[in-house]
């Protein structure tokens, strides 16, 4: 087989490895189902419960993509404008990083007190923990531009509108899907984190319920279905970076 | 000659106007249509002088005057190309050529309408430096000797009346260096563009320009002047005659001192 099929089916081999080896250890060590379930033994229970974790996992992807979706809009405009100024950045920056520094998890308890129960609470929990790599790596792409293309631009009277247009955020981008992917698998801890504490629905509360019941099985099918939902997103976002910021991918170095 | 460019006992002073000027009691003038070139040691103030001259600073003393007019903000008018080419990575050869005229006006508002004309244009610019059909590719596909050569045609693309550039060989190697010396003073002679060369490289200033001015060491101003006689069109073998040997001798002398001086 040639090189590029190896790295075509890399991907395959190495995820069935892996559940192959699990299987292997949990059979030769005779693990307890209770302690740690075998691939085969979460593979039933997510045949078993199939439809209260699709209709959960759906919920639950919901939460996330508009938690994600805000985190986009508000961690974009927060860059642009932080990245644009340095006095803004000199202002904001303690109380951007104090602000990241506060574990989410203690924040959920207050969005339950303002919004109650239901769908707020994982949409914001959400929001909150994955704006924060957009705002700075947005921000650290608009403050490296070459001093030299900002030159050029000067003399022949840009604004600062321009250079932002023209040179700015087409030189973040790449630093903003960079961004993107971290923000989109913190988004579901996020909306996980909030459903487990302030929702009758998602996978968060999916897990809640089912180590009230040590149903072990079914937390592991939950933790997988968030697994392969994280893969599906940044699967996503991988597609649309490839297309718009082609032109920072030619190192040599990750070809080898 | 009447001056297009000059300079009148400017100082300026970086952040704010504490601290050590970075030039002090600046003053030259430059006539339109010659190529003047500034050497001096290193951090004597050369490229604060290019900032000066294109209003992309304003002095903290002094006034500059270009086409007429004190310059008080940045004028428009100018070309820049550096010693790093600056190309925008994910823009084609051809879209970096074209971004001054998406800045500029008249162009910016025409650009939309007749953007098959300016496309030419930029084609024609390509093709005059050596490039020619190289447009398509990403600057990242180019090397080093034919960035430079597309960064000169950006500088070049919207018929600027002053170009201003700064140290644009020094990292290239010696015969893409004389090639574009070649280059440039065609453009030169083609276009009647005033030039404002600034550079390490005595060789260089003494080929290229009608004048060479040596810059003090920091606070810089201007310490000596020398005509560069040449008949033009200049070819690159005057470089290896004695009379061009004495003329680099001399400039050599005159920034040892300033050197010294400092």
């Amino acid at each position: 087989m040639t090189r590029a099929s190896w790295l075509k089916l890399a991907p395959y081999l190495f995820t069935i490895g892996f559940f192959l080896l699990w299987e292997a250890a949990c059979r030769v060590f005779a693990i307890s189902a209770f302690i740690l379930p075998p691939p085969s033994a979460i593979w039933a229970a997510l045949v078993q419960y199939q439809k209260p974790l699709y209709t959960n996992a759906f919920h639950t992807l919901w939460m996330t993509s508009a938690g994600f979706g805000l985190a986009i809009l508000f961690g974009l405009a927060l860059g642009l404008l932080v990245g644009s100024s340095r006095l803004i950045y000199a202002g904001l920056n303690p109380l951007l990083v104090g602000f990241n520094s506060i574990p989410k998890v203690a924040v959920v308890p207050i969005l339950v007190i303002w919004f109650g129960v239901g769908w707020l609470p994982p949409v914001l929990t959400a929001f909150v923990i994955s704006f924060f790599p957009i705002v700075v790596n947005v921000a650290t792409g608009l403050a490296t531009i070459e001093p030299e293309t900002e030159d050029v631009l000067k003399a022949l009277g840009a604004s600062r509108f321009d250079i932002m247009t023209k040179v700015g955020i087409p030189r973040s981008l790449p630093y903003f899907f960079g961004a993107l992917k971290v923000s989109i698998t913190l988004a579901y801890v996020g909306s996980v984190i909030g459903e487990q504490n302030a929702s009758n629905l998602g996978i968060g509360n999916l897990i809640t319920r089912a180590s009230a019941d040590f149903n072990v099985p079914l937390i592991f099918a939950a933790l997988i279905v968030l697994a392969v939902l994280g893969v599906f997103l940044v699967a996503i976002v991988d597609i649309v970076e490839a297309r718009m910021t082609g032109w920072a991918k030619r190192s040599q170095l990750g070809n080898a | 000659m009447s001056a297009f460019v000059e300079l009148h006992d400017v100082t300026h002073v970086y952040g704010g106007g504490e601290g050590p000027p970075a030039v002090a009691g600046l003053s030259l003038g430059i006539g339109e249509g010659e190529f003047a070139a500034i050497v001096g040691p290193s951090g004597c103030g050369k490229s604060t002088l290019m900032k000066l001259a294109t209003g992309l600073q304003r002095p903290k003393a002094g006034t500059v005057i270009v086409a007429g007019r004190e310059v008080t903000e940045p004028i428009k008018i100018t070309g820049m190309a550096f010693q790093n080419p600056v190309m925008l990575p994910w823009r084609t050869t051809l879209q970096n050529l074209l971004l001054p005229l998406e800045i500029v006006q008249p162009h910016r508002a025409r650009l939309r309408a007749n953007r098959a004309e300016y496309v030419e244009r930029a084609e024609m610019l390509l093709e005059t430096v050596g490039l020619k059909g190289m447009g398509s590719k990403y600057p990242w596909q180019l090397s080093g000797g034919m960035q430079q050569r597309a960064s000169l045609c950006r500088s070049l693309i919207h018929e600027p009346k002053l170009l201003m550039l700064d140290e644009p060989f020094g990292a290239l190697d010696a015969f893409t260096r004389e090639e574009l010396w070649c280059v440039i003073r065609d453009l030169h002679a083609a276009r009647g563009v005033t030039v404002i060369l600034v550079t390490h490289d005595l060789r260089e200033a003494v080929f290229l320009a009608d004048r060479v001015f040596c810059m003090s060491a920091r606070p810089g101003r201007i310490i000596a002047e020398r005509r560069v006689d040449f008949a033009r069109p200049r070819d690159l073998d005057l470089t290896y005659t004695p009379e061009f040997a004495a003329v680099v001798q001399e400039l050599r002398g005159q920034i040892r001192e300033a050197r010294v001086a400092a």
